[in-house]
């Protein structure tokens, strides 16, 4: 097994102000598939092609925003290392053990607030529900894609944007103890020095999580959710605009990671996107920089400017 | 039955009726003055303080909006429903924006010399 350490976003814990629109949105546009609820009225979903239980939590409360991002690891030995490491770096606060079988059907998870204020999880077990797509038994001669999609449903919860202060402590803990290559930075100032964008992956994607430095602590960007193709990305478009969901920008096309994308809104105003494309990444695959005079194509490159909402609105 | 309501920065007036919300109701009137986000009670970024008439109002979060704000008339404009004619004034984290010539600098927390759109209200 070459991809070890940290193997992929496991799940995304988002607040939502109305658990009802809130599923309306996430199953019938976005479609989801629910997995569980529990006893605290938490909802649990999965995007159709992810075998693990969840991928998205949805918790009611009175405010919008992230609660937590959680990070799935190859085995519980690399759990127990991880956690050893994180401890040992000095660059966390808050650390502790949730216990297993605080989310349905998942082990315990080591639980640590990042520089930049972000709550972060690591996990090594949740149960395997599958993606429906065998036709003699799970994962036998298995179809393309299940039956009974509904919505954009995309493949998989891909990545999160966030923003955060201390970014350079953030980009140290994911790049030296979660062993994370930088993919893509953003730099500022006269000798383009000082980083305000990271694009981190610990996969061969463009981008398991990035950040943006902004003068706050813990701010959740956008939770992000993969589609095959451009069409798909276009289909998107014409799915959230039947329903009036709250289209942000797009389709089009971010200079950073390549990838396509449209950014839209749940109903409690935390923004999601989906998007397809980008390139392979690997671990010796030269990091690629932007600098800040750039950043308008880099971000949205067809239009070459950032719209003031890229900046300003998050939760 | 409709409402008019005034955004008291820049004067501009537009109907919305009791069913709508006041973001939409500008929006679907292509008018400007509150900045637009996430039109869905998350962001702030529609702040404003209602300085006359009544409204009905649905749950705006709390990370952008207190208690004691929404108490003293301090809200999304993406939440509230008219039941009288309305004065608002922008008060949200983009407001600078519709105030500001189109010189202003915008500061996002660190120095770059990005070009930025102006915002749709000043267009």
């Amino acid at each position: 097994m070459a991809l070890t350490g940290v193997l992929r976003p496991g799940h995304v814990a988002l607040r939502v102000l109305e658990m009802g629109p809130a599923l309306k949105h996430y199953k019938d546009v976005l479609g989801l598939i629910e997995t569980a609820r529990d006893d605290k009225g938490r909802v649990f979903l999965k995007a159709w092609d992810e075998h693990d239980h969840h991928s998205v939590v949805l918790r009611e409360t009175d405010e919008a925003g992230m609660d937590y991002m959680g990070w799935k690891v190859a085995s519980v030995a690399t759990l127990k290392k991880l956690a050893t490491d994180i401890e040992q770096s000095g660059l966390c606060t808050d650390l502790g053990w949730v216990p297993a079988g605080e989310h349905p059907t998942t082990g315990e998870r080591f639980r640590f607030t990042i520089p930049t204020g972000h709550v972060m999880e690591l996990f090594a077990e949740k149960g395997i529900v599958g993606n429906n797509c065998g036709t003699d038994g799970e994962n036998i001669n298995p179809n393309p894609w299940p039956d009974g999609l509904q919505g954009i449903s995309p493949s998989r919860f891909d990545h999160c944007l966030l923003y955060g202060d201390d970014l350079d402590g953030t980009v140290k803990l994911f790049t030296e103890v979660l062993g994370f290559g930088l993919a893509e930075q953003v730099m500022a100032g006269e000798d383009k020095s000082f980083m305000i964008g990271a694009f981190l992956s610990c996969s061969n994607k463009a981008h398991d999580v990035a950040f943006i430095r902004q003068p706050v602590k813990g701010k959740f960007h956008h939770a992000s959710f993969e589609l095959g193709s451009w069409e798909k990305v276009l289909h998107a478009g014409d799915v959230l605009s039947r329903n009036h969901t709250s289209i942000d920008i797009g389709p089009t096309r971010h200079g950073i990671t390549r990838g396509e994308t449209i950014y839209f809104f749940d109903p409690s105003g935390n923004r999601n996107e989906v998007f397809s494309g980008g390139y392979i990444y690997y671990p010796d695959r030269p990091t690629i920089t932007w600098w800040d005079v750039e950043l308008g194509p880099a971000i949205f490159y067809h239009d070459r400017k950032l719209n003031e909402a890229f900046l300003s609105v998050f939760t | 039955m409709h409402f008019v309501v005034t955004i008291e920065n820049t004067g501009e007036t537009f109907r919305c009726g009791e069913e709508d919300n006041v973001l939409q109701a500008m929006e679907q009137l292509q008018r400007r003055g509150i900045p637009v986000g996430c039109r869905n009670g998350g962001c702030g970024v529609c702040k404003v303080q209602v300085s006359e008439g009544s409204y009905t109002k649905r749950k705006m979060s709390r990370a952008v909006i207190s208690a004691d704000e929404e108490a003293s008339g301090c809200v999304l404009a993406c939440k509230i429903y008219p039941q009288s004619d309305l004065r608002v004034e922008v008060v949200g984290k983009m407001a600078r924006a519709i105030v500001a010539k189109k010189s202003m600098s915008f500061d996002f927390g660190f120095a770059t010399a990005t070009a930025i759109n102006q915002p749709d209200e000043e267009k």
